[in-house]
């Protein structure tokens, strides 16, 4: 157990899966000389040579292309796509074809590939640089999606990723690179695929993930002074999803809201909370409610791009009107 | 007692696959008026049969993508025509066990990295093919073959770069049919050199007539050669689109005239003649080869109509490898709603 960051772990999740693996090798644009855009891959060139940590041109739809083939041939790719933004370019090469050859093809070709990169808001990076995608890969039979929270997780969730047989999207947040955390190689914070209790509570249940899950536990501890039990799970993996837990916890606590960064409408959130409104209908006190970014573009200012996701006061307000039933300040 | 051996076992092989090819995509013209079919979405390469030119010059262990017309490519690989024919009818001891079709045929044994209905979709695929052979020193090479239609997709140079960059053991082979669904070329192409567009990019390329399998395989030879050495190439094979886009597209974006003037360069005709012409074969010898492909396509189309389809259950596999979380179907979700006995 070591005390590291979050964009540590992910570089050593990176270096021990190529050395255990000599069939893993990286491609993207900047993880060579440059060592990734927000320094994850530093340093990889030097130890794995330029035949496995390959800089590739700025040529998205490509390098995801030529992961594919490099996975179906018998290599283990994991490819960067340097911001999740960029999926616009590469849509028809991660939904089209890496998520769809198994499937096609009869089960005759896997596609084992990693495709990491990064999402959310938090340095002004607007509208092309700033969002939170995941809905695009959820909705895409064929793709397995992970998004982890804690430093623990950035190792573990991608050391998972690429002992997987088939395409995985892991999806780092911008906002959590500097964070500090402890790490253990050897154990994991709940096995890949299943959800992680961070916090036991009674009165609701705040299901998050990524940079949303700190918000929500700052939450819940504010809510705890005031009286209120919040339990909060961090999903961690939104493909496969472990409904289990959440269905118990829901049922459990008979209130929960979805708390995520990405827009509401089509979202994640929007999912959760129809299969867990499906499945709990007869246990539930009030509706399931979702609290996400606003349905607009990020925009580049600091202040408008802060108040158009949720915050840890935003969530403790929500969270204490839907116990309590009393309406916050700015609900008036 | 032993024949003489032919001046060029080869072309005779070659002339064999082409004319395989012709009545393999004539029966998949009968299956679908049949109804045999699973869809109408089924691309005859009937005029482009001397792509068997590059197919022959490939090895075992060589790897190869496909576009959405990309039968004969397949069978010039040694695709078995049964489980062809099966899969585009949609059932279940097909390629892709009625998972795929026409448009996504696959073959893992045979190299074939799949079909693809995306233009130029699976283009990208042979340059991390390549990636493989590099880094693991195989001596293999990965081909793709798209049509046209792909020379205005961007992720072709792309590749194309990538490949030329990494100096990989791959060849990017369009065969050119003119037509790009009913756009024809000079409709779609701001210039038409192919060849220098690739080698703009640091490509070997080359051009050779879709009517001379010869030709091709000529040339075909040299670049695959190169590919083997980590020189990428480039190949256009210039040919002619015989019939519609699909099934039902009666071509009328184009004139008889044009059609019949098309139809003169007919490779497998063209192939025929010159080994008459040279002595190389004699007629019965030729008419028998077509007989047994012919006998051959109609064991297949009649195989493929009278295999079972896939059972139902069979939809949920394959999205995830086996043994990992899969999709459930719908029924069991709404029974966990509804069914009275599951709820408080």
């Amino acid at each position: 157990m070591t005390d590291t960051t979050y964009r540590e772990a992910i570089r050593q999740a990176l270096l021990d899966g190529m050395e255990a693996d000599r069939s893993v090798i990286l491609m993207g644009e900047e993880v060579g000389l440059y060592g990734g855009a927000y320094g994850v891959t530093k340093g990889l060139i030097d130890l794995f040579g330029a035949d496995r940590v390959i800089d590739t041109p700025i040529s998205e739809p490509a390098i995801i292309g030529a992961a594919i083939g490099a996975a179906m041939t018998g290599l283990r790719p994991v490819a960067e796509l340097m911001y999740v933004d960029f999926a616009g370019m590469a849509m028809d090469q991660i939904a089209n074809q890496a998520a769809k050859s198994r499937y096609m093809f009869g089960g005759q070709i896997g596609v084992p590939m990693v495709l990491r990169t990064q999402g959310g808001t938090g340095r002004s990076a607007a509208a092309q640089h700033s969002q939170s995608l995941e809905a695009w890969v959820m909705h895409t039979p064929g793709l397995r999606l992970v998004m982890p929270a804690t430093v623990n997780d950035a190792y573990h969730l991608l050391r998972g990723a690429m002992e997987q047989p088939d395409p995985v999207v892991v999806i780092e947040h911008k906002g959590l690179y500097t964070l500090k955390g402890a790490l253990d190689t050897a154990r994991p914070d709940a096995p890949w695929g299943q959800p992680a209790t961070r916090r036991a509570g009674r009165d609701l249940v705040i299901l998050t993930y990524s940079r949303m899950l700190h918000e929500s536990l700052a939450a819940a501890e504010r809510l705890a002074a005031a009286g209120v039990e919040a339990e909060v799970i961090d999903l961690r993996c939104l493909n496969p999803l472990d409904e289990g837990p959440l269905v118990d916890a829901v049922r459990r606590t008979g209130r929960a809201m979805v708390v995520t960064e990405a827009v509401v409408t089509g979202s994640v959130a929007s999912e959760l909370a129809a299969k867990l409104g499906e499945l709990c209908f007869d246990w539930l006190e009030e509706p399931i409610l979702r609290l996400g970014g606003e349905d607009i573009p990020i925009p580049v200012s600091p202040a408008l791009e802060r108040g158009s996701i949720p915050s840890a006061d935003l969530i403790h307000d929500t969270a204490l009107w839907l116990v309590t039933r009393k309406a916050p300040s700015w609900a008036a | 007692m032993t024949a003489a051996p032919l001046a060029n076992a080869g072309a005779l092989a070659r002339y064999r696959m082409m004319r395989r090819i012709r009545s393999f995509e004539e029966r998949v013209g009968e299956l679908f008026l049949k109804g045999g079919s699973a869809g109408s979405m089924l691309h005859l390469s009937i005029g482009e049969e001397a792509v068997v030119g590059l197919t022959d010059a490939m090895r075992d262990g060589d790897s190869f993508t496909t576009h959405h017309r990309g039968h004969g490519v397949f069978l010039g690989r040694g695709g078995d025509p049964n489980r062809m024919m099966a899969e585009i009818a949609g059932k279940e001891d097909g390629y892709c066990r009625g998972k795929g079709g026409s448009m996504h045929i696959a073959d893992r044994a045979l190299g074939h990295l799949g079909a693809n209905a995306i233009v130029g979709g699976g283009i990208p695929h042979v340059v991390g093919a390549g990636l493989t052979y590099r880094n693991r020193g195989t001596g293999q090479i990965s081909v793709a073959f798209f049509g046209d239609g792909a020379m205005s997709q961007g992720i072709l140079y792309e590749s194309m770069n990538m490949a030329a960059l990494w100096r990989l053991p791959v060849i990017f082979c369009c065969i050119n049919n003119q037509y790009g669904m009913g756009t024809r070329v000079d409709r779609s192409a701001g210039a038409r050199d192919f060849p220098a567009r690739a080698a703009a990019f640091g490509l070997a390329a080359a051009r050779a007539d879709g009517a001379q399998v010869e030709a091709v395989h000529d040339a075909a030879r040299d670049l695959v050669a190169g590919a083997r050495e980590g020189r990428p190439g480039f190949l256009e094979i210039d040919a002619y689109r015989f019939f519609g886009h699909a099934r039902m597209d009666k071509s009328p974006y184009r004139t008889p005239e044009e059609e019949a003037e098309g139809r003169l360069r007919d490779p497998v005709a063209t192939a025929r003649a010159r080994l008459l012409a040279e002595g190389q074969a004699a007629a019965p010898d030729l008419d028998r080869i077509d007989a047994e492909a012919g006998a051959e396509m109609d064991a297949a189309l009649a195989h493929a109509l009278a295999t079972p389809p896939p059972p139902l259950s069979t939809m949920f596999q394959d999205v995830y490898a086996p043994g990992t979380p899969a999709p459930r179907p719908q029924a069991a979700r709404l029974a966990a709603i509804l069914a009275e006995e599951l709820r408080a």
